[in-house]
Parts: C-alpha cells; structure tokens; sequence
C-alpha cells in the first residue's frame, strides 16, 4: 500500500522583514559618508556617549524589524486543496512567496515536489501597448507555459476570457472587466502540479469571480495540488477540504476548513465586537456640532449574521434645543453604493431633542437579509428631512458572517440582499433528478440548487 | 514514500554567500527571455513616430558631427581611412554598449512587478535588456554596408572575426550591465550617474580617434577599457586596417571576461534579496 506522495514540505520557515522609518534605499553617497564616519563613531562610543545617530546601532536594530513568518511547519499532500486564512498581516502572501520561490526565507527550509504555477496577482507583465493576442503570448510566458502550449489553448483562453473580438486592440483599450478576465484566463490554463493562488478574485464583478472560482475547483478536482489565499470564507469552505490559519507569522490551527474558518471568524468578530466609538471620528466642518453620535452597537457585540435578527444601539450628545430629529445608519458596498438604510422616523415620527441631551436609540430588525460579507457603516442624524446634524460616511467596516440559515451556495461576491425564499419549478421530464443539463448550465460549481426544489 | 520520477524537486532555503550562476536553468527560461526581447522592441516601437528609423538617426547624426568637428576642422588621423566610415564603424558597437548600459541598469527596478510577483532566474532581466538593443544593431549594420560600398571598402579576411567582436560587445555591456543592475536595485542613486558614465566612457574610447594616438607602449594599459578593444577590433574585422590591435585586445577580453564572470557571480548574490528591496 503506497502512501499518497508529499508535494510541499515546511519545517521552521521564517521571515524576518526590516521595518524603519527611513526608507530602505540607500545612496551610494550615503554608504561612502557612513563609512568615512565610521571610525570616528567607533571612538564616540568607546568613549562612553550617548547612541547620537544610530545607523546600525544594534538596539535599533532589533526595533527596526518583525518576523513576517515565525516557525511555519506544514506538510501538503499531492492532490490536497488547502485554503490559508488569516487577517491581514498574518503572514500568508509572504508563505505564499516564499513557496513560489520569490523570496527567500530567513530561516527554515521547503522542499516542493512539482511544478509550481503561482498565480500571486492578475496581468504580472501585462504591457498597455500591446494587443490582447500579444499579452497572451507575454503573459503565458512568464508564467513557465511554453508558446506551444499556450499555441494549443489560445482559443480556450480567449473564449473564457470572452474578448474574442478585442483580441488585436492594444490592452490600454480594454476596460477593466475586460482586463482582468484576459489575465486570469491566461492564468487559469497553467497546468502546474501545484497551483499557488493569492486572493486573485478581490478584482471583477461577481459574475467573474464566480467563473474564477469555478476553474480553480476544476483545476482542485484534476488532482492537482492547491494552495489558496483568500479572505473569502465562503470559497474557502466549497473549494478546499482543509485550511490551515496563519495568525501573526505563526500557524494557529490546522483541520477541516468547515472547522477552521468557523474557528476564524468567531475570533474575528469578538475581537470587532465592541461597540463603535465616534466622538472622535473625522467629520467635515458643520457635522457633529449641534448633534453628536457617540457610539453605535450591534448585536452587544455578538457576531452580526445573515438571516438573524440585528439589535443596534445608538448613543448621542447635543448642545442645543433642536426640532424634528431622526438618526439612522446604513451599509454600503465597498464601492459606496448605499445597500440598506435603516432610520428613526422611517414607521415613527421625528422627535424633538432637549438641550445638553445624552441619549439612545436602539432597535432590532428582525432578519437582516444582507449578503455575507464586508461593509462600509454609514451614520447620520437630521432635523427634518434634509437638514444633516452629523454623518459619518463609511466610518467602519462591518462583517457580517453567514448564519445558521445562510445557503451553502451564496458567495460573497454578490453584495446586497440575499433573500432565501422558495422557488418552484415548472413541470418536465425528469423534474427532481440532478444532472439535467437544462437546469445545471449555468451552477458552475455546485448543483446545489437540487437542495433547494 | 515515492515521488513519481518525472516531477522536478525544489529545495528552499535561506540565503546564502555564494550560489552556481545557474545557465541550466537560464536554459530553461529562454522563451522568457525572448518574450522579454520581443516585448522591450515591440514597445518600444510602437510608442516612437519615428520606429526603426531611429536606430538609424542616432550613430547617424553622431557620425555627421564627430565627422565635421572632428574630422573636418580638427582633421583628427583616421589611420587612412575616411573619417565617416572610421567613425560610424565605431559607433555601431559603441551604441550597442551605450543603450544596454541605460537599458540593463534600471533593468531590475524597471520590472519590479515581474520580480516582485514571479519566479524566474533574475539574470533574464539584464540579459533581456541588453540584447534587446541587437536589433538597433541590425539595422544600423546595414547603413554601414552601404558607407563601405559608397566608400568603395572591401573588407579582408578579417571580416570571419567579426562575429567574435560581436559577442565581445554583448558580453562587456552585459559584464558592466549586470553589476550596475544589482547595485541599482539597493542603491538606487546608481542610476544617475549612468548618464555621466556613458559620456565620459565615450571620450575614453577610440570612437571618434584611434588608439594609434595612444603611444605604443601605453597601448596595453589603454586596453584596460574593453571597449577600446572591442572598438578597435571591429575597425580591423570591417575596416582592413594593417595589422590586429592585438595587445590591446588581449588585455580588453581578459577585462571583459573578470567583469562578466565577477558581475555574474555577485547578481546571484543579491539576487536573493532582489525581490524584498526592490
């Protein structure tokens, strides 16, 4: 009985990175006139002064410098797909390095057994002059595949990419849809035995990370080995069948990704839970004067999930008699396009505010149907319907998590609501079995939708 | 535990002093390192209204002035050949160095989002730099074959070296090239002084004089320029000049070849930090 082989092997990786204030680039001139003062130092500290300029001064030194990665030791199986998660800064694009052979670690060694294909951003040499048809070519060559290769799958490449007829324009033309699909499809036909991917989907629309997604798990599925870097929990938990968390250059925990990132995102969200201060918050000039909002907190700082109910709690100051108040807060994608709007005086009426008030608003909603995912906070309060007292726009990042009723199939890709009703489908042989190509065109990754009749 | 034979193994580790120069797997990157080629061209091309035609303008107005100041009012010896011819001969292999020094030193710097985001052996970078200017070469070498006819030069026997001075020109723009890339890439004012480099370099080269000016006994030290050789043993393979520059010679090519190997070995020392500096 054979053992399945080992494609990547870890033991102590570390990475000591130089942080200072000045920048990292030196001038020549610059090491020539430490050099000539060198001696001169020397005798300054032999005589007993104080650290003057320290340039290189050993306590410095040790301030001046972090460990990206500290001990990392893991082992990968041929044919695993493993997700790495983390917050930012844990250490995971620089593993990812490391294992792509970009940089070298401090300490430690790896061993790989196969080709790697790293795909670490989307378009790496993409030149703007060029066509698309010529990127292709440039593109596929820095990526290790040989221009019979890429020969063979031009077609694929430009029919998944879908700019069949753009091909031949220069690539500072396309727009960056566009863009983005012809680097990943070049990037999604290399045939590595082990495929290095980092959170290369945080670009295009939801419909084309869903398409990228798909190639990975096809490419998961041919029995190739899978390392994959993303903050998306949700293809984190389909996609790869263990996940290991980095958390401040070190490995956390290691196991069944369904486990792991459930292990993740509670820490997260306890540690984001507290409630929001905003006295302080940068506003432009006029807000917050008559009227301040102090705080906002959801759910007592439990964890905010779709589908569950969502209590917020405001509090507020003013320093004047003021008519006719509401205040609200609201979610905003990413890209600031207002999602959900939730305010005082939307089935109540507005109220009138004593001078030198403290006071509270608080409500719950019921189920909050937004998407899981990550969004801008806006806050504000108004006299009347127009007249702003304070707003705070995109003041914090909220997460909300997938809840207990949340579908297997709903990506984080598609922002807004996510409304979990039944459907009912329309009569036809077959009706109830899977695999009918009629109704699985487009479920590029799961046939899910069967659960769902 | 078996691994299937024909997988390739990769072994990481930290950085270390001394690494192999790596031509085997330099070997393997070379359709990279045509793309390169091919891109820095293309580009660069397509960006300039004037196109090939440039690589004709520039050894072509240099030519026309060194011939005027130089050859005309000053009446520099030209060791009986046209001064036109003598000086353009020179030119071509002179431009060649001068645009892969410009090219190669920023070379690094200029890829850093390959280098940052990529694994391929760094030497690609310079090396694509500097043969990327054997095209201007090509087609400026075609104007020369025409000044030889207009002139009515035939060249001697001579002319079978000429693919050896050639590669003599490559290898010293890629010996010089290679160190000034990897010293750009932490000390980033390295750049500026290029500029000035080029310029001095070119009055210390026999381009727009001969080395029959330098006294026969300095000749040898004169050769510590490798482009002085490399100038000189063009004018003899194109030219027929009467005798090979050979002292001369034999001194550039023992520079050229510790620049190149000394230049090769230190890339590949830093080249292991490139990517967390650059």
């Amino acid at each position: 009985m054979s053992e399945i082989p080992i494609a990547i092997r870890c033991e102590g990786l570390s990475k000591q990175y130089r942080i200072g204030e000045r920048e990292s680039y030196k001038a020549l001139r610059d090491v020539i006139t430490d050099a000539a003062g060198a001696p001169f130092r020397r005798i300054r500290t032999a005589l007993g002064n104080g650290n003057g300029s320290s340039n290189g001064n050993s306590n410095s030194e040790i301030e001046n410098s972090f460990w990206a990665l500290d001990d990392v030791s893991f082992e990968v199986r041929r044919g695993e797909v493993v997700g790495i998660i983390g917050r930012n800064g844990a250490g995971k694009s620089t593993l990812l390095k490391i294992l792509s052979r970009i940089t070298k670690p401090t300490r430690g060694h790896a061993e790989i057994h196969g080709r790697v294909g790293s795909l670490l951003e989307v378009g790496t040499g993409f030149h703007p002059e060029l066509t698309g048809r010529e990127n292709i070519y440039l593109n596929a060559a820095i990526l290790g595949m040989r221009k019979t290769e890429v020969e063979r799958k031009f077609d694929e490449i430009i029919a998944f990419a879908e700019v069949e007829k753009f091909v031949d324009t220069p690539v500072k033309r396309y727009s960056s849809g566009m863009y983005v699909r012809l680097a990943f499809a070049v990037a999604a036909h290399l045939e590595p035995e082990i495929l290095i991917v980092d959170e290369v989907l945080a670009v295009g629309d939801a419909q084309f990370q869903k398409k990228c997604l798909g190639k990975i798990g096809e490419v998961a599925q041919g029995g190739r080995t899978v390392l994959f870097v993303s903050h998306n929990m949700g293809a984190i938990r389909n996609l790869c069948s263990e996940a290991i968390w980095l958390d401040r250059g070190q490995i956390t925990a290691r196991g069944q990704s369904v486990q792991i990132v459930d292990q993740y995102l509670r820490s997260i969200s306890r540690s984001s839970g507290s409630s929001i201060n905003l006295s302080r918050a940068h506003r432009y000039p006029g807000f917050g004067e008559r009227l301040k909002i102090k705080s906002i907190l959801f759910n007592g700082g439990n964890p905010i999930q779709h589908g569950e109910a969502l209590t917020v709690i405001m509090e507020f100051q003013t320093t004047s008699e003021i008519h006719s108040v509401a205040l609200g807060f609201g979610f905003s994608s990413y890209e600031g396009t207002r999602l959900m709007t939730s305010d005082t005086d939307f089935v109540q009426p507005q109220r009138d505010v004593p001078k030198n008030f403290d006071g509270t608003v608080e409500t719950t909603i019921p189920h909050l149907d937004l998407h899981p995912g990550r969004y801008n906070l806006d806050i504000g309060a108004r006299s009347g319907s127009s007249n702003f007292l304070d707003y705070l726009a995109g003041c914090a990042q909220i997460e909300v998590l997938p809840g207990p009723t949340t579908p297997a199939s709903a990506m984080r890709g598609g922002r807004g609501l996510c409304i979990s009703a039944p459907w009912l489908w329309s009569e036809f042989p077959g009706n109830g079995n899977s695999g009918n190509s009629l109704v699985n065109a487009d479920n590029d990754l799961t046939m899910e939708s069967d659960r769902l009749a | 535990m078996e691994n299937s034979p024909s997988l390739p193994t990769f072994y990481i580790r930290p950085a270390s002093s001394w690494s192999s120069i790596g031509l085997k797997e330099l070997w393997e990157y070379r359709e990279l390192l045509y793309f390169l080629v091919w891109r820095d061209v293309k580009v660069r091309y397509k960006q300039t209204a004037l196109g090939a035609a440039w690589a004709i303008i520039q050894p072509l107005m240099m030519m026309i002035v060194f011939s005027l100041f130089f050859g005309y009012l000053v009446k520099v010896p030209s060791d009986g050949i046209p001064y036109p011819v003598f000086t353009f001969c020179a030119l071509l292999p002179w431009q060649l160095f001068a645009h892969a020094l410009t090219e190669s030193s920023n070379s690094l710097v200029a890829n850093e989002r390959l280098i940052t985001k990529v694994y391929f052996p760094r030497l690609v970078v310079p090396i694509a730099a500097v043969l990327g200017g054997m095209v201007d070469f090509a087609i400026a070498f075609v104007i020369l074959l025409l000044m030889m006819a207009y002139y009515g030069i035939v060249p001697t026997w001579a002319i079978v070296t000429l693919p050896g001075f050639i590669l003599l020109a490559i290898m010293t723009a890629l010996g010089v090239g290679l160190w000034l890339s990897a010293l750009n890439v932490q000390y980033r004012d390295v750049r500026y002084t290029i500029g000035f480099l080029i310029q001095f370099w070119l009055f210390a080269t026999p381009v727009a004089y001969s080395s029959s000016i330098v006294p026969e006994r300095w000749r040898p030290l004169y050769g510590l320029n490798p482009m002085a050789g490399v100038v000189e043993g063009f004018r003899w393979a194109l030219l027929g000049k009467s005798e090979p520059p050979a002292a001369l010679l034999a001194v550039s090519v023992v520079v050229v070849i510790l620049v190149l190997v000394g230049g090769l070995y230190y890339f590949r020392r830093m080249e292991q930090e490139f990517a967390d500096v650059v």
